[in-house]
């Protein structure tokens, strides 16, 4: 069963001191070396600060674009992995192994089973 | 002579949660296996009038579920195989080949001389703490309590449909988020027992401590929670929490019959330690969680169940209030302060210095717990002051006590004891 966690982090304005993004790094670095030597890693990607996000809203049969994240939340979407898990203690063990501090200073990481999609055209799957 | 139709009753009564922890495992469906549970109980009560129960009921009632369940997963393979490689992630691969494995290997049919306990791996999915709270006790009664869904709803106070609603978000997250069905390994064992064991304690205090509804479903969540704690104690043997559990529970149940006042039940009043009939404690039930106590503190470790047994095992023992070793059990409550930080432990760390080192100190403690005001809504700490104060002989401070914890507790049975306590206090 594939999974994805998604990472949630506080959005700090100034960067974050030399160490602590060195050791940041190193805890992805380290997630995503071990996951793939398991044969288990299937993606992961941090995303830009939501300065960048645009967001897009169907309103009255109107396509509303609007700057800015979906919701104003003190916690945001940072970043993702996939990693395909026995279950959901295994998919546990290793979200607790997930830096949540990747772009502030706390944060969290959310765990949701991917549903399996049926093939949209020959050679493309879910 | 019990009707065949009793004993097939005892039988889903004593046994419904071991054959549906098999079938569950079985099947990697919840619902799956209770509709097949439900056929083989259906075979039962249409075959065994004639024929007589067979040696073992659990294990041919699990066979014939077992078949129904291969049954269907062969069905479900033919139609997958015509759909072959469109369906080749799709739901539900999980379930099928879970049957079809054991297929393989000699199954449907289960050795006649019994088959696998599956209940702990069941337990620690019930009360995995990716549910949420509720649905975990709900869940526990429901496949290893051997409770309905009506009497859970009854025992909870809650509309069926609420609870309904409930166990099927459950059960979805369950299959969905694939939480598996497995006792978990050594490094999350601690932390997930916990879990467990708080789940069974929800279940005990549920019957224990509300007033509310029908005393003999409370009765029956008491007698629930210890079966269940008893299984999980004679599961995992070498955990001493187990025990600790299975002995508190037992030593606060022997006390059932004397802690509401007989006067205008079901809403008596409720009866303090001090004042109970200690004659009328249940002593078997005693002596069982005495003898437990120690073999649980014999285990290594030691743990907030064990504590807190430990405790209710110094008031079991003594034949009067005065008798009551309040010294031992203040040590005992300062310990167990440290590992559970709870308002609740220090208020009854402070009444346990009282009632050793004096009413003055006694009270010290608690106004320094309350000092701060984190404490002022809640009405356990108004009570507990006020009784040392009413102690103290300082009655116009004690009635105010009393007045600010009534405000704060719409609990019948509770307020009774407080408005006759502030009726002694206050100048008739």
């Amino acid at each position: 069963m594939r999974y994805m966690f998604l990472i949630y982090s506080q959005e700090v304005p100034e960067p974050l001191p030399a160490e602590e993004d060195r050791a940041i790094r190193q805890g992805h670095r380290a997630a995503m070396e071990e996951t793939s030597r398991r044969g288990i890693f299937r993606g992961a990607e941090p995303l830009h600060p939501t300065s960048t996000a645009t967001t897009l809203r169907h309103q009255d049969g109107r396509v509303v674009i609007t700057d800015g994240p979906f919701a104003e939340t003190k916690e945001q979407l940072a970043g993702y992995y996939i990693l395909d898990c026995q279950d959901l203690d295994e998919a546990l063990e290793w979200a607790a192994r997930i830096p949540t501090a990747c772009a502030g200073r706390s944060g969290c990481v959310e765990v949701r089973p991917i549903q399996a999609m049926k093939p949209v055209a020959d050679g493309i799957h879910a | 002579m019990a009707s065949t139709h009793e004993l097939i009753a005892g039988v889903f009564r004593q046994e419904s949660g071991r054959i549906l922890a098999g079938l569950i495992r079985f099947a990697g469906s919840f619902d799956r296996a209770e509709e097949a549970m439900q056929e083989g109980f259906a075979a039962a009560l249409a075959r065994w009038p004639g024929g007589g129960l067979p040696d073992n009921p659990a294990a041919w009632i699990t066979r014939v579920a077992q078949r129904k369940l291969v049954d269907a997963a062969r069905r479900e393979r033919v139609h997958r195989d015509m759909e072959a490689e469109l369906q080749r992630e799709l739901e539900p691969a999980a379930f099928v080949p879970a049957v079809l494995a054991h297929e393989t290997v000699g199954w449907p049919m289960p050795p006649e001389e019994g088959f696998p306990d599956e209940r702990l791996r069941l337990l620690f999915t019930c009360c995995h703490p990716a549910l949420e709270a509720s649905a975990r006790v709900a869940l526990t009664l429901r496949t290893l309590g051997g409770l309905t869904t009506p009497e859970i709803a009854r025992a909870f106070l809650l509309p069926e449909p609420t609870l309904a609603q409930r166990l099927v978000r459950a059960k979805r997250k369950i299959e969905q988020a694939r939480i598996p069905y497995e006792v978990p390994g050594r490094a999350a064992l601690a932390e997930r027992l916990a879990s467990v064991q708080s789940v069974l304690y929800l279940i005990f205090n549920e019957g224990y401590s509300t007033t509310a509804g029908d005393s003999l479903v409370r009765r029956e969540l008491c007698q629930e929670a210890i079966r269940l704690a008893r299984m999980l104690a004679q599961l995992l043997p070498e955990e001493g929490e187990n025990w600790g559990l299975l002995a508190l529970m037992l030593l606060h149940d022997s006390r059932r019959d004397t802690r509401i006042s007989p006067q205008g039940e079901p809403r008596g009043e409720l009866v303090p330690l001090e004042e109970q009939d200690r004659s009328r404690w249940d002593q078997a039930a005693i002596a069982e969680g005495l003898e437990l106590v120690e073999r649980a503190l014999r285990l290594p470790g030691v743990g907030p169940q064990r504590l807190q047994a430990a405790i209710a095992a110094l008031h079991a023992q003594a034949a009067t209030p005065e008798a009551t070793d309040w010294a031992q059990i203040a040590a005992l409550y300062a310990r167990l302060a440290e590992l559970v930080p709870s308002a609740v432990v220090r208020l009854n760390h402070a009444v346990a210095v009282a009632m050793s080192a004096g009413l003055a100190p006694g009270l010290a403690l608690m106004d320094g717990l309350g000092a701060d005001g984190s404490l002022d809504g809640y009405h356990l700490y108004h009570a507990a002051r006020a009784d040392l104060l009413r102690r103290l002989g300082r009655a116009v401070p004690a009635a105010a006590a009393y007045r600010q914890a009534l405000a704060l507790t719409s609990n019948a049975v509770e307020r009774r004891y407080l408005r006759r306590r502030l009726a002694e206090v206050e100048p008739g």
